[in-house]
């Protein structure tokens, strides 16, 4: 335990409309806090620099999964737990229910939240890059009202995002148009369970006569954000998958994603493995 | 050196028991529990979340202690390790199994264990050996090689359906 | 037999030293080196921090030696002058807020001028820069036997050549090193902690605080895993807390965080071994010729006896008329490297059973028939010149490892299945042997002795110096006590090992707990015994109530009632240390491990899927604990081969969070099915023989072998990560585009 933890305030807002008071009124001085399993193993590493926080943990307003017929909207302070337990969750949206499953151990999950994992901007995080194959949209508000913003400009470079200092991330919607669409989740990590990813896929697409209609494709752990791979995409769209829309995939791929070498792993190793996770998701589509 | 914020009370259910105490409001639950209320059985492994040693009951969910600032466990029920049997001449069956089938080697990783185990039980009461494995991964033993705290939960979940 | 301490483990009750508390506690911590190696020119407290309330030690604080007294006593307790490696210790800090004691250790601003470091092996072996001794050189083997050098002069020999890797290892006990001290200059030293070797932290502290040997006191506190990371690193940790206490007059606690732990304390040697074999046609061994290299970081430690017994371990159990190994490890400037289960042996195994594949390769072999054809029997000699007395069937053992795991059918199989598939199959085998107790004369030095005495309640209590740290010490002293006697296994205590109350039995390492203390445990019992017995208290035929009731009418008839026992050399063993040869070890256990594997080639993560581990122990006293030393040996088997890489930057260990530090979870490992069978070994308990370090031998090799057979590539370097496993698989792919096709065997 390498802070001081003397010297740091928790305060617990009764409900949203004090909690967007107090960030307002000192914008940047406080900050939300909801799951911890992020801030918190910063503390213990000493490395938690900002020391004023808010907890939002028990915000209801924050907390419920809506299903509407066209779209379903969650709360931010779902935890990777809910999402997987909740029905239409896993029957239409499996590639976040996957990504949830995958991430870190039974009790991360217990804890941590999805506003949580979007507003800790890992470009390593599992559930984003599912966010951005099913064209997600963040409601941010704040004390002077709400504005939604697609998940795909949300970020805008590493750990860099579009959230201003006096805005809570409150929800998180995506509309229910891909549930038909053949999804495709795999994530490399550095070991089977309780993994940092190396890389991650999130991938759908929908194919009609044996090509393909449409297509997304997302990734984790190749670039300063996650990012969605719009030249790969482009290069599939409307084409049979076979041999010759692979290699144009992947020679896309490797223009478009910049894997880095880190105590993980290396940039070789994700850039090849990045093309080969891609390359087995098209290969398994019907021609 | 930075000021001190103030400590601030805490009031929660632990091991079944109302307790009250001041604490600072960051300070993790993990500590609390060890230095505030002597309950020494839930252990710091890694300080990171990643080797459960640490794990507790938070309102029935596994959580990692180590990760959780007390400010927020107001009100909350925990049960840790110490809380889990009866009391200390009937043990719960994870506990007599993990005895019976060796799940325990050098016991660091043990409480954290057997409260993940029994949290799994508890939702899963006939878990297929996939999901034993699954549900236990963000346990950590260095020891066993788990090999023996799987036959311990597979004894236990025998030994649950065969209670009246 | 249920563990003695059981019920304490399950319940959260067992006391770590973390959980003891005293009254007045200090919290200490350590302030260390960031630079690999320089001069300390000043120490400067910063500013913000109410210093007057703090303890602060240097090396000018020492009573005594400023030296972690081991083998060579290089190593400072306190670095003084100069730093040799990243994480070395300057300053001790204590004061009752853990929480200010941190900010403290932050404010201390230590300036040292860099001088120049080496990391490297090569960096060390060319001498880039000399940072140890006069060659950087802490210790070397030469093992002769018969003539190499002609042998390989044959012409109708077939000659193989390869070189091949470890990477350090992290014990990674899940509970860090922690020690509590109590000191004074007229009571003396008092230290609990988590460690395996109460003796040895007595003498490095005898020699740090210049005080009579009675006046030291060290206790084992349940101890949450060792793995030898609680051999030597313990006396670091103690002299360190002890110091604090000496200066405060208040009890002082340290406990590491994982961070710490993992940067500043031992990790297993890493290791470069070149083999050179000469082999007939026919698959017969002919010469073997062994470079056998560790980095033992930047102090000697233990680096001798982990280089001797990773040298005696590289020719295996292989009858072989000519070897030669020649043995070094040498300084660089990391921590130093220490004690990891296995000691070395690991590391020539490894080298030794990838190296046995490719030479069975090259005369046209299969893996198996090659070792078959040069097993070990009884009547051979190993490379020392000690002749095999006991009855060895290594066929066997592999015969029985290769039905189990359907070897035969499966290689068919995979070579039919892996050509259209993603996923490729493998599966291997490694054929080893593991040495018990410590090497050559060690044990007769060592003099073991363990007590045994009966309460006034009639109860028995065995007090020996062995650790419990899980492996099972506590319960199968236990039972062999009980067994021994013929009484109730709860009639048993095992006194907890306090250098004040127990005699001197020797380390917890090396495999010898079983097979030697619990020898003397058995004699020391049987004493007991006998004391009864011919004093007329115990008939021919009893009960262990009768037993009880005889010791308590013996105490308050005669007084106390006690029986000693003292380690006796095995007739018949020699062992020459000046000419490295003779009866190494007095017993080996054998083993034949099988590892399937799959490895994605999509993504090049290797996965276990099946493991059979058959071995030759002597007998196994506990079945549920043998079975558990094995099945955790090789889960961290598994770890050394596969996933648990060390980042080293300018010496320091980069990666030190369990995060990143991969160890198995329960998620990667498979099921791992255990076999034993029983040759009863003479000299110890029932015929028990060590099995601690054992399977970590084998694994790796098993596992490499195996991918090997999955993938047609052949890795020499471990961990075989999966970024390793793609470089590999791409280059040989690119290799493979332009070079003629070639047969296989």
């Amino acid at each position: 335990m390498r802070a001081y933890i003397p010297a740091y305030e928790m305060r617990t807002p009764s409900d949203l409309a004090e909690t967007l008071a107090m960030l307002a009124l000192e914008p940047g001085v406080w900050r939300p806090f909801a799951g911890g399993t992020d801030l918190m193993v910063l503390l213990g590493a000493g490395k938690l620099t900002h020391r004023r926080f808010l907890n939002i943990w028990n915000l209801p307003e924050l907390r419920s999964i809506t299903v509407a017929e066209d779209s379903v909207t969650i709360g931010a302070l779902t935890t990777y737990t809910e999402i997987q337990n909740h029905a239409v969750l896993a029957a239409g949206f499996p590639l976040l229910c996957r990504a949830a499953a995958e991430t870190g151990s039974v009790a991360t999950q217990n804890r941590g939240t999805l506003g949580g994992n979007i507003a800790n901007a890992s470009p390593a995080a599992d559930s984003p890059p599912a966010l951005l194959v099913y064209d997600a949209a963040i409601e941010l508000v704040s004390a002077a009202g709400e504005r939604w913003v697609p998940y795909d400009k949300f970020h805008t470079g590493y750990k860099n995002m579009l959230l201003r200092p006096d805005e809570l991330i409150s929800r998180i919607r995506m509309p229910r148009d891909k549930e038909n669409w053949i999804q495709h989740y795999a994530k490399v990590g550095t070991r089977k369970a309780q993994a940092i990813s190396k890389v991650c896929l999130a991938a759908a697409a929908q194919m009609q006569d044996g090509t393909i209609r449409d297509i997304r494709a997302a990734f984790g752990s190749v670039a300063p954000t996650v990012v969605r791979a719009l030249s790969t995409e482009a290069a599939l769209r409307g084409q049979t998958p076979d041999a010759g829309a692979i290699a144009a995939a992947r020679a896309a791929l490797a223009h478009e994603i910049s894997p880095i070498d880190d105590i993980r792993s290396t940039a070789r190793y994700r850039l090849r493995i990045a093309q080969n996770l891609l390359e087995e998701f098209v290969k398994s589509l019907p021609r | 050196m930075p000021d001190a914020a103030a400590k601030i009370e805490i009031a929660c259910t632990v091991n079944g028991e109302p307790r009250r105490f001041r604490a600072w409001p960051m300070e993790r639950l993990l500590d609390v529990l060890r230095r505030e209320l002597a309950l020494t059985g839930t252990k710091e492994g890694c300080g990171e979340g990643e080797c459960g040693a640490c794990s507790v009951l938070l309102d029935g969910a596994l959580v990692n202690s180590c990760l959780l600032p007390v400010a927020q466990v107001a009100g909350c029920e925990i049960r840790t390790i110490e809380g889990l049997a009866d009391n200390s001449e009937q043990l719960a069956a994870i506990q007599d199994a993990f005895i019976a089938c060796g799940g325990a080697q050098c016991g660091i990783c043990t409480p954290g264990m057997i409260l993940a185990a029994y949290s799994l039980l508890e939702r899963h009461p006939q878990p297929t050996d996939a999901e034993i494995r699954a549900d236990l991964s963000g346990n950590l033993c260095r020891c066993t090689g788990y090999t023996k705290i799987f036959e311990s939960v597979v004894r236990a979940c025998q030994s649950r359906s065969a209670a009246p | 037999m249920p563990r003695k301490e059981g019920r304490e483990k399950v319940t959260g009750r067992a006391r770590y030293t973390d959980d003891l508390t005293f009254p007045d506690l200090l919290y200490g911590v350590t302030v260390r080196s960031e630079v690999p190696r320089g001069r300390i020119r000043k120490i400067e407290f910063g500013p913000g921090i109410p210093w007057d309330e703090f303890t602060v030690v240097t090396a000018r604080n020492i009573p005594g030696e400023n030296c972690v007294f081991l083998i060579e006593h290089d190593q400072p307790l306190l670095a003084d002058a100069v730093v040799n490696h990243p994480e070395e210790a300057i300053v001790l800090l204590a004061h009752p807020d853990p929480y200010l004691l941190e900010e403290a250790r932050r404010a201390v601003r230590i300036q040292i001028e860099p001088l120049p470091a080496i990391f490297t092996l090569e960096d060390s072996l060319s001498r880039k820069q000399v940072i140890w001794g006069v060659d950087n050189v802490f210790k070397t083997y030469d093992v002769h036997k018969g003539d190499v050098d002609a042998a390989f002069a044959r012409a109708d020999c077939v000659i193989v050549e390869a070189e091949y890797r470890t990477g350090a290892q992290e014990q990674l006990y899940i509970e860090p090193n922690a020690m509590i001290a109590v000191a004074n200059p007229h009571d003396g030293v008092t230290v609990w902690g988590s460690l395996q070797c109460p003796f040895y932290v007595h003498k490095a502290l005898v020699a740090m605080f210049g005080l009579p040997v009675e006046k030291i006191r060290v206790v084992q506190a349940e101890t949450g895993g060792g793995f030898g990371g609680k051999e030597e690193y313990p006396s670091m940790i103690a002299g360190h807390a002890a110091l604090l206490a000496w200066k405060s007059g208040r009890p002082v606690k340290i406990v590491y965080d994982r961070a710490e732990d993992m940067a500043a304390t031992t990790k297993r040697h890493p290791s470069r071994t070149r083999h050179r074999t000469a082999v007939t046609r026919d698959g017969k061994l002919v010469a073997m010729d062994i470079d056998f290299a560790l980095d033992g970081g930047a102090y000697a430690t233990l680096s001798s006896v982990v280089l001797s017994r990773g040298t005696l371990h590289a020719a295996g159990p292989y009858f072989c008329p000519n070897v030669r190994i020649q043995s070094r490890v040498v300084a660089t400037n990391a921590p130093p490297h220490g004690a990891f289960r296995g000691f070395g042996a690991p590391q020539s195994i490894f080298a030794l059973e990838r190296h046995m594949d490719r030479v069975a390769q090259a005369v046209g072999l299969s893996p198996q028939e090659f070792r078959r054809r040069n097993f070990i029997s009884q009547g051979h000699t190993l490379a020392t010149g000690q002749v095999i007395r006991e009855a060895v069937d290594m066929a066997r053992l592999l015969d029985r490892a290769l039905r189990e795991s359907d070897y035969a059918a499966k290689r068919q199989r995979f070579a039919l299945e892996n050509p259209t598939q993603r996923l490729k199959k493998g599966i291997g085998f490694a054929t080893f042997f593991h040495g018990a107790g410590f090497t050559g004369s060690g044990e007769t030095t060592l003099a073991s002795i363990v007590e045994a005495e009966a309460t006034p309640a009639g109860r028995v209590r065995i007090l020996t110096a062995n650790t419990e740290m899980g492996q099972g010490t506590n319960t199968i002293f236990g039972q062999i006590a009980a067994d021994a006697l013929g009484i109730d296994y709860d009639q048993i205590e095992i006194a907890q090992p306090d250098t004040a109350a127990v005699p001197n039995s020797g380390p917890t390492v090396a495999s010898r707990t079983a097979m030697v203390v619990g020898k003397l445990v058995e004699t020391a019992a049987l004493g007991l015994k006998h004391e009864l017995t011919s004093a007329g208290f115990l008939a021919a035929d009893y009960s262990s109530d009768d037993f009880a009731r005889a010791c308590s009418r013996f105490i308050e008839a005669r007084g106390p009632l006690r029986s000693r026992s003292q380690y006796q050399t095995p007739p018949g063993l020699h062992w020459d240390d000046a000419t490295y040869s003779g009866d190494a070890y007095r017993a080996y256990a054998w083993a034949a491990y099988v590892a399937e594997v799959t490895v994605d080639t999509a993504t090049f993560e290797t996965h276990v899927d099946e493991f059979v581990a058959v071995q030759e122990v002597g007998k196994v006293i506990h079945p549920v604990l043998a079975a558990g030393q094995i099945e955790g040996g090789i889960a961290q088997g598994i770890g050394f081969a596969l996933t648990e890489n060390v980042v080293w930057q300018n010496g320091r260990m980069a990666n030190g969070q369990m995060t990143n530090y991969i160890m198995p979870t329960s998620a990667d490992l498979p099921r791992i099915r255990v076999f034993f069978e029983e040759t009863p070994y003479e000299f110890g308990p029932g015929g028990a023989k060590g099995i601690g370090e054992l399977p970590l031998d084998g694994a790796a090799p098993a596992i490499l072998n195996a991918i090997e057979n999955a993938l047609n590539i052949s890795l020499r370097e471990i961990p075989a990560t999966a970024d390793r496993l793609m470089e590999a698989f791409e280059k040989a792919d690119a290799a493979k585009s332009t070079e003629p096709a070639r047969p296989r065997a």
